[in-house]
């Protein structure tokens, strides 16, 4: 199915929404708002004849110094078994791209967690390395680097190099108590700004 | 002792040493390395524990799980900056006396992982007594690398 068709679906589902499409090489892609990512992603996922089903991927790219910086990239597919997950749904495997532009400037995106379950550790992904925060993550803390590393390494604006000690010191024993507000602290949602959310000085 | 008394305990079987050369041998000939692999040298350091290389010539081919039971801490990869409190955890769990190899350029200097997420050289967490260098180093050179360990071992003193 050519990109058109899908933004077609999109559109009528979505009426006065700025959806953006075309065929890359490989597989379609549909651009969409940050505002109306989460209706787009449900109609993408529920619609009969469109049946995205699966989140294959999620990351995110950085355009730095273009407006807007970011785009968080989502890569959807159909697998391709009819009726399924329910009756009447399309049995044409398929896949398709979906990007967001998010400003460089407090990058903010609603989280898809509700729409693909399997979007909890790549939306942490991506804040880990991006620093892309999503909004009604439950549990939005960094899952690759240290809890505790500062600035996100993956934008084009983070140094290469770093230059400093190494830190292997930790306590051997904490306490339940302990664990649990450690979690609790590096959660951004969790109340006030987490520590490790701090850009690096020149971010 | 007189001379005769000597000729006479020459002719049996019996062998004279040193209680220190006697415990360095016996722990330099038994070395178990913890098993600790983190990247493609750790291929070549399992080649090198398998029956084609044949570490067991060398007294070094039981790897073992836990620290506990360990002399040698292979460290075989690169280590990254989230990974050293792990290393360091392990190599303070193993017993007196320790060594360590440091395995391949990445281990020793960080190797083409000049980046923010990687030591740049393990030494900086843990003392290492013999370098391996290599991309990664065949088995014959990590093979080497414990033949030179057990060389520093004989040297060392058990009771200084």
């Amino acid at each position: 199915m050519p990109a058109a068709d899908i933004a077609e679906t999109l559109q009528r589902a979505l009426p006065g929404v700025a959806i953006e499409s075309w065929d890359a090489a490989d597989q379609p892609v549909v651009v969409v708002p940050p505002g109306a990512l989460v209706d787009a992603a449900r109609v993408l996922r529920d619609s009969p004849d469109l049946n995205f089903s699966f989140l294959a991927e999620m990351t995110a790219a950085d355009y730095w110094p273009k407006d807007p910086r970011f785009e968080v990239v989502y890569h959807l597919a159909s697998i391709g078994v009819k009726d399924w997950p329910r009756t009447g749904m399309s049995g044409t495997a398929r896949r398709l791209r979906i990007k967001v532009r998010v400003s460089g400037d407090a990058p903010e995106l609603p989280t898809v967690l509700g729409i693909w379950p399997n979007a909890d550790w790549y939306e942490r992904e991506v804040y880990d390395l991006f620093g892309v925060v999503f909004a009604g993550h439950p549990d939005l803390r960094r899952i690759l680097m240290p809890e505790d590393w500062e600035g996100f390494p993956a934008r084009k604006d983070y140094p290469v190099q770093i230059k400093t000690p190494v830190t292997f010191a930790s306590p051997t024993q904490v306490t339940e108590e302990e664990f649990v507000r450690n979690i609790e602290s590096r959660r951004v949602h969790a109340g006030g700004a987490a520590p490790g959310t701090k850009a690096r000085p020149g971010a | 002792m007189s001379e005769s008394e000597l000729n006479e305990l020459k002719d049996l079987p019996i062998l004279t040493t040193t209680v220190d050369k006697l415990v360095q041998w016996s722990r330099r000939s038994a070395i178990w390395p913890v098993a600790f692999g983190l990247a493609c040298c750790a291929i070549e350091m399992m080649a090198m524990g398998g029956g084609r290389y044949d570490i067991a010539r060398f007294g070094a081919e039981v790897f073992r799980g836990s620290p506990r039971q360990s002399d040698l801490m292979i460290v075989a990869g690169r280590v990254s900056r989230k990974m050293a409190p792990a290393l360091r955890r392990v190599y303070d769990q193993m017993p007196e006396p320790k060594w360590v190899i440091s395995m391949g350029a990445c281990a020793s200097v960080g190797g083409v992982f000049d980046n923010y997420a990687i030591v740049q050289g393990v030494d900086q967490i843990v003392p290492v007594d013999v370098f391996v260098p290599g991309c990664p180093p065949r088995p014959e050179s990590l093979i080497y690398g414990i033949v030179q360990l057990q060389r520093k071992i004989a040297q060392q003193r058990a009771f200084a």
